[in-house]
């Protein structure tokens, strides 16, 4: 029995054409995103800047918070508000969420100052700002999780802000079971989803060309060109 | 150890701020702005370790 859906090739002996939605899904992933761009060997040489570095910085400071706040979560503040170990990973959840901004602040300033977003990269650039503002919601309504008068005064100073924009009624500051909810469950997993597309698109289109490589630069014009992605240019 | 500290229960410290006319801005704030500041002039002046030398 012959077998329905074998891509074909097509006439120019180019890519193959798949007939069915996965095989069309898989071209697609394959074509945006071959493994060799996914997890890559080596960068091109204007990578070697510690500049470069904050993007990943941020990655490790937000898995330390993601797995200190699991932590956190399954003992509950009963241990961690209480107990010295576990005010301590308290502490750490706090001032790796410290070094999740400044990596993520200092990461945005490189990231604007070589115009980063240029080439097709603007989803980069937008889903960077995403995971900015969502990350500023996160680590608001963790403060609200003190419960101390630190918590209270933030919650009483944000609640006429959110209660001006008419959103009062569903995130409510002073409603801490809600609060709670969000800051352990859908806040994180949006952060992490936005980080990871972030991410993948980074692998997607290559690290950008300073801004005072020209068009001569053996590395960029060794790049093959992407026609998915034009004016695209990697090593 | 036992119980909750007494820190814990009481008023949080004022803080220390700084104002220059209408600026204003607390200490902590201060500290992170100026390290983030700090760090982004040294990730672009300190040369990056060189593994094997690339093309
Ligand atoms: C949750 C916070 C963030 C994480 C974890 C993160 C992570 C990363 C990583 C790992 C890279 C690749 C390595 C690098 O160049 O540093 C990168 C690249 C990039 N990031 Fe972010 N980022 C974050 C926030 C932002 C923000 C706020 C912006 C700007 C609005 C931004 C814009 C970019 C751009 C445009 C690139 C591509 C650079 C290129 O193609 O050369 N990112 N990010």
């Amino acid at each position: 029995m012959t077998v329905d859906h074998e891509p074909v090739s097509t006439a120019d002996g180019g890519e193959p054409r798949f007939s069915t939605w996965t095989g069309k899904a898989r071209g697609w992933a394959l074509r945006r995103l071959p493994p060799d761009k996914l997890l890559p060997e080596g960068q091109p040489s204007y990578v070697s800047s510690w500049i470069y570095v904050f993007g990943m910085g941020a990655v490790a400071a937000l898995v330390y918070i993601i797995g200190s706040g699991i932590v956190l979560a399954l003992n509950g503040p009963t241990w961690f508000h209480v107990s010295s170990l576990g005010r301590f990973i308290n502490s750490t959840h706090l001032w790796s969420v410290e070094l999740f901004f400044m990596f993520m602040v200092i990461h945005l300033w490189g990231k604007f100052w070589m115009a980063a977003w240029r080439g097709g990269r603007v989803l980069t650039w937008i889903t960077g700002m995403l995971a900015f503002v969502v990350s500023i919601v996160t680590a608001f309504t963790g403060y609200l999780l003190q419960t101390n008068f630190d918590s209270q005064w933030i919650a009483f100073q944000a609640k006429d802000a959110l209660n001006a924009v008419g959103i009062g009624a569903w995130f409510n500051v002073a409603d801490l079971g809600q609060i709670l909810m969000w800051h352990i469950t859908l806040l994180p997993l949006a952060v992490a989803v936005v980080v990871a597309l972030h991410v993948v698109l980074v692998r997607m289109h290559g690290v950008v060309p300073p801004l005072e490589a020209a068009a001569s630069d053996a590395q960029l014009s060794s790049a093959t060109p992407n026609p998915a992605t034009e004016s695209e240019h990697r090593k | 150890m036992l119980g909750i500290q007494q820190t814990d229960a009481g008023m949080p410290d004022p803080g220390i701020y700084f104002q220059w006319g209408d600026f204003l801005i607390q200490f902590g704030n201060l500290v992170v702005i100026a390290t983030m500041v700090v760090l982004f002039i040294l990730a672009l002046v300190i040369p990056f370790p060189g593994r094997r030398s690339r093309k």
